[in-house]
């Protein structure tokens, strides 16, 4: 039987693995390529990288690590971080990942979309759609790690995204980011019943209830989370966790 | 010696590492002699159906391969798009298929497009219909990791050899002979996979 996925998301700042809250606030968890040891013993659904420091330093998720993550990894995985030409997603699905993650250029140039879904497929290229409501509380797009508004609304901007070629479309809500609270379900519902391609959501998660709760509400392809695999317990100890396969039948039999 | 055919589409290295795992040699190539003097067959693919038909065309291989695999009767394993290729025609693109099996590949057509998006991502578990060495000692409830948003209709049902669930049943896995073909990517596939693919070695 078909179930959705569950995705821990590893945030790099270039080779170390960190959290942040709210895009802000970041501390280092450890080294990645452990962190990717432990989640194939878990058995881990899927892993994503994203180095969020490449777009501002001007450079692409390291090729080396990427090497060393697919040399390890029993499961598939995608990669993200200052992606710009097609040569960039050559580099790197060659290296071992299965998808790549754009954000910034998807922002900036949305035809880019249309050539890298033309010569990889469809299915080789995600993008993440970073939200965060303005001072009015309006959802707005943003990039470049958050630093940037596209002051473009989300479910247009996704309903793009998938017209241009975009295979599965990552929603995260920046506000929700290491809070730990609980996914914005009206966000990725709204983002989810717009368009027909794979979504993904992101930002909020910090228990399995919280996944439980949107899969109740909506028919997702992943349910993904960064906190939530890498803390344990009130006070955020440093603990790579991963529910079992009972568990995640169990959580998403509800919904199918 | 295994032949993990290069034609510029998809992801080579993750299987090499399989196979280096799996303790069995290896070689990505796209050279006749290469891939004459090895035992087996994995055609991988990732990307579309269309274009892979002309870069293995580009590569003089075309005909080689339809040699090895029915003259020569080698066995090969087809993974995604790689056993897509071994039908008759696509929907993804004008090309003819090898043909090595009566079967057409289609889009995804799900009636329920909210539930069941395109591409089909994830896992997802599989019927096998008929007795398979590929299957050997896989545990039957297993997942398997699939990426794709077509699949292969067979018009000989005794060439399917799974079936899997999305919508509907569409064909998963594939066996005519010594034609082998997944939907799903084993290299993916945790243990499971990695089972599917020791089975293929030791044929």
């Amino acid at each position: 039987m078909y179930r959705p996925r569950v995705i821990p998301v590893l945030l790099l700042q270039n080779k170390g693995l960190v959290k942040s809250v709210k895009f802000r606030n970041y501390r280092y968890i450890g080294d990645p390529i452990n962190a990717v040891r432990i989640f194939n013993e878990l058995k881990a659904d899927e892993l994503a990288f994203i180095d969020i420091l490449a777009t501002k330093e001007n450079r692409t998720i390291s090729i080396d690590f990427i090497k060393k993550v697919g040399e390890e990894a029993n499961m598939p995985f995608s990669a993200g971080g200052g992606i710009r030409t097609l040569e960039d997603i050559r580099k790197i699905i060659e290296a071992g990942a299965e998808k790549v993650i754009l954000n910034s250029i998807a922002a900036e140039n949305p035809g880019f979309i249309n050539m890298a879904a033309e010569a990889f497929g469809s299915s080789t290229i995600t993008v993440c759609v970073d939200v965060k409501r303005d001072f009015l509380g309006k959802e707005k797009v943003w990039f470049k790690a958050g630093t940037k508004s596209l002051n473009a609304d989300p479910v247009k901007f996704a309903r793009q995204m998938e017209e241009c070629g975009a295979g599965e479309i990552i929603i995260q809500s920046i506000d929700r980011d290491g809070t730990m609270e609980g996914y914005d379900i009206n966000l990725v519902k709204k983002i989810a019943e717009s368009v027909s391609i794979p979504i993904v959501a992101l930002g909020g998660a910090g228990t399995l209830s919280h996944l439980m709760d949107l899969n109740i509400s909506v028919s997702l392809s992943g349910f993904a989370a960064g906190s939530m695999f890498v803390y344990h317990g009130d006070r955020r100890a440093v603990l790579v966790n991963y529910p079992g396969k009972e568990e995640i039948v169990k959580l998403f039999k509800l919904n199918c | 010696m295994i032949a993990i055919i290069d034609y510029s589409m998809g992801n080579l290295g993750s299987i090499k590492r399989k196979m280096d795992r799996i303790g069995e040699n290896s070689i990505i190539t796209s050279n006749e002699q290469e891939i004459k003097i090895s035992d087996k067959i994995i055609l991988p693919g990732v990307g579309h159906f269309g274009k892979a038909v002309s870069e293995i065309r580009n590569r003089k291989l075309w005909d080689f391969l339809s040699e090895q695999v029915l003259v020569e009767k080698k066995p090969i394993l087809g993974i995604c798009l790689g056993m897509q290729l071994m039908a008759k025609s696509s929907e993804e693109g004008n090309e003819e298929g090898f043909g090595w099996l009566d079967a057409k590949v289609i889009r995804f057509n799900v009636s329920d497009k909210i539930r069941y998006k395109i591409p089909h991502i994830g896992w997802n578990t599989i019927r096998l219909l008929k007795d398979s060495p590929l299957f050997e000692k896989i545990n039957l409830d297993s997942e398997f990791y699939f990426v794709h948003s077509y699949h292969i209709q067979c018009n000989d049902s005794t060439d399917i050899l799974t079936e899997t669930i999305y919508d509907y049943t569409f064909n998963s896995a594939i066996q005519k002979e010594n034609i082998f073909g997944v939907q799903f990517h084993p290299e993916k596939s945790h243990d499971a996979g990695e089972m599917l693919l020791r089975n293929f070695v030791n044929l």
